[in-house]
């Protein structure tokens, strides 16, 4: 009896079980859905670890979840400051296009030079972004949330226009950019890629990701500025107390926030997509980042985990058409996740089912007193 | 000058397509966080919407039946938003994510199952919500024309003002309003007083979902025949924004949404006529309610408790 107490402490307590938890009912959620659409579960599922657990396969979910990673710490990050980025898509959008820019206006730069001049442009872009919004914000008082929806929008379309400008517009039919110099772009050698069988779009991105992993965990744990940036986030008024200057950290979070969004962008288009396309609707870039950095519980070293992670789904949700399932059975999947993420003081509430059986006459005292306590 | 006429004829009819839909979305937004509660689900309400009015209707043949039903899917993740936020507490706006996820995910698989094709059979004239006064305008003269654009609208977008001031009348002059926007203040203070802020909170969500529901099923029953995975891109986001814009006043979201929807119904003029790129012209409903926001509104007060879980004292 005791151990099973334990056990139900020890998953009601950790919040990695919970997430956990969470997959598991996302996936089976999506089972059912499966089930009754008539399709099988075993195949489809089957389908969709066998395309991601090949070497190929998994140098692919590499390459796709390189911008999650990068958007998802930039949405953790918000989330530490008490901003909520929800215009990291618009950060992503303006990054991606000045990484473009660069990378085609200023194609004859050695690629040592050109590399790092793009993911320049791009944070730069990203970071401008970011703190027009905090401006806005501080100066006007401005609701962030709202101005970041616009400025998504302004983002969208200014990409399409920039993309519609002569110097930039692809010589051929297409709409969309030229290809950005090859002394831009980050991929690995075409060689190498064929010598290991990876993905046709390998690229060192992930490095940079793990790169910022690591600087991001440094800024938020372990440096002054990481503290002032959180203490606004946990109580802005307590921190102007404290001596902190309240507006300048806002501006200062959203413009870190901001390049890493741009970066993303730049990290995208580099190893991937090398143009820029004249879209329709948003990509949801940042949409993204926000699961991801839900899912990865704000921590940068969870956000790469979860980065990686998505980029599994999205990769293996591709191939589902294979196998007959519906493509977007994967959002179902991931939306349940995340809505059990949501929920997951049902979790924390576990450890009360043994006390029920025990006593039923008032099952529920104890789950509401220390529900009251944690608020 | 005929010409002129002409155009803001259309401008202004285009001004109403564009804002029924915002508006129908933004009053359900009015309703949840003027309770208290953060909605960010409001674009998957609405596609939930969009999808199941149009399919009903398709299957039905009665437009009103689907337009009807295109407001209980919304409702039904209004339901589900508020279970996750109200009675469990939830983080409100990863509770809102995971909607904006479910919503279209969920129809759009539906769809593939269904149609086998993301987009759905687009409608029958008949099938489609009616529009009023079709006809009743003599089209041949100017003035007529300008009032047949006007006035020749999809009833749905006469029911949305109606929608407008029956809120309007609801939030202000009804003690049901009064402890509406009580909860969104001040939970603690409402339940002393014995109101029930989980069953008013949860109440609110759910119209909040039918409301979008509504605003989904009016784009894809009566701006356009079918449902498609871009019918909602973006507009409950819009919605939303009205929202704070008008600080949460219905009147406000009001202004908000027709500001918007006038600026789209211009897009449509100059993007036809004049040499103006076409990704500048759009941008302009974005750019311009920044410059409103700064210049004339300033700060949006949200309701004290708006984002707050309430969590019953014992």
């Amino acid at each position: 009896m005791t151990k099973k107490k334990s056990f139900l402490d020890f998953v009601s307590e950790n919040r990695f079980i919970h997430i956990l938890l969470s997959i598991l009912l996302g996936f089976l959620v999506g089972a059912i859905f499966l089930a009754i659409m008539g399709l099988s579960v075993g195949e489809a599922y089957g389908r969709l670890i066998s395309s991601v657990t090949s070497l190929k396969g998994f140098s692919y979910v590499v390459v796709y979840a390189i911008p999650y990673i990068v958007v998802g710490l930039s949405v953790a990050f918000s989330f530490k400051t008490g901003v909520f980025n929800i215009g990291a898509e618009g950060q992503f959008v303006v990054g991606s296009m000045a990484a473009a820019v660069v990378g085609i206006l200023a194609g004859n730069l050695p690629k040592p030079l050109l590399i790092p001049l793009c993911f320049l442009a791009a944070m730069a872009a990203g970071a401008i972004w970011g703190v027009i919004v905090g401006f806005l914000k501080t100066r006007w008082g401005i609701n962030e949330v709202l101005s970041m929806i616009m400025f998504n929008w302004i983002a969208f379309y200014l990409s399409n226009f920039i993309a519609g400008i002569p110097a930039i517009h692809s010589d051929g039919t297409a709409e969309a950019t030229k290809n950005i110099s090859s002394n831009a772009s980050t991929l690995l050698s075409k060689d190498l890629i064929n010598r290991l069988g990876l993905a046709p779009t390998a690229n060192w991105g992930i490095l940079v990701a793990v790169v910022m992993t690591l600087l991001v965990w440094f800024i938020i744990e372990k440096t002054t500025l990481g503290y002032e940036l959180k203490a606004v986030g946990y109580n802005k008024f307590a921190a102007e107390y404290g001596g902190i200057h309240v507006n300048r950290s806002i501006l200062t979070a959203l413009a870190i926030s901001g390049a890493l969004a741009g970066l993303g962008g730049a990290l995208q288009l580099m190893g991937m997509g090398s143009r820029i396309s004249v879209f329709s609707s948003q990509e949801g870039f940042g949409f993204a980042g926000i699961v991801v950095a839900l899912i990865g519980c704000s921590n940068p070293f969870g956000v790469f985990i979860a980065g990686i992670f998505y980029g599994a789904l999205m990769y293996g949700g591709s191939k589902l058409n294979l196998v007959g399932a519906p493509t977007q059975l994967i959002n179902v999947i991931v939306g349940t996740v995340v809505f059990f993420i949501a929920i997951s003081v049902i979790f924390e509430n576990l450890k009360y089912l043994k006390k029920k059986a025990k006593a039923p006459v008032k099952p529920a005292a104890p789950a509401a007193e220390k529900e009251g306590e944690q608020k | 000058m005929t010409n002129f006429i002409n155009n803001f004829g259309i401008i202004l009819y285009a001004t109403l397509i564009y804002t029924t839909p915002l508006l129908y979305a933004a009053l359900g937004s009015c309703f949840s966080e003027v309770s208290g509660v953060v909605n960010i689900g409001i674009e998957g309400m609405m596609t939930a919407g969009a999808f199941t009015g149009t399919v009903v209707a398709y299957f039905t043949g009665n437009p009103w039946i689907g337009f009807l039903c295109g407001g209980l899917a919304g409702a039904f993740f209004g339901m589900l938003h508020a279970i996750a936020t109200v009675n469990l507490g939830a983080d409100q706006t990863i509770a809102g994510t995971a909607i904006n996820m479910l919503g279209p995910g969920i129809v759009i698989m539906i769809a593939k199952v269904m149609f086998n094709s993301t987009d759905t059979i687009p409608l029958e004239a008949s099938m489609k919500i009616p529009r009023l006064f079709r006809g009743v305008f003599d089209t041949a003269t100017v003035f007529g024309r300008f009032m047949d654009n006007v006035f020749a609208n999809y009833a749905s977008t006469y029911l949305v003002f109606l929608a407008v001031l029956i809120v309007w009348f609801v939030f202000y002059k009804t003690r049901f309003g009064l402890r509406l926007r009580a909860c969104g203040e001040h939970p603690q203070a409402c339940e002393t007083l014995g109101i029930n802020v989980l069953r008013m909170r949860f109440l609110c969500v759910c119209i909040s979902g039918f409301l979008a529901g509504l605003g989904g099923a009016c784009v894809t029953m009566a701006i356009s025949t079918q449902f498609r995975p871009i019918s909602i891109v973006g507009q409950g986001f819009i919605a939303i924004a009205a929202v704070i814009f008008g600080k949460f006043r219905p009147q406000g979201a009001l202004l908000g949404c027709l500001l918007f929807g006038f600026c789209s119904g211009l897009k449509v003029v100059l993007g036809g006529s004049s040499g103006v790129n076409m990704q500048l012209i759009s941008m302009i409903p974005y750019v311009v309610t920044v410059i409103v926001l700064i210049l004339f509104v300033g700060k949006s007060r949200v309701p004290s408790a708006n984002g707050k879980p309430f969590v019953k004292s014992k």
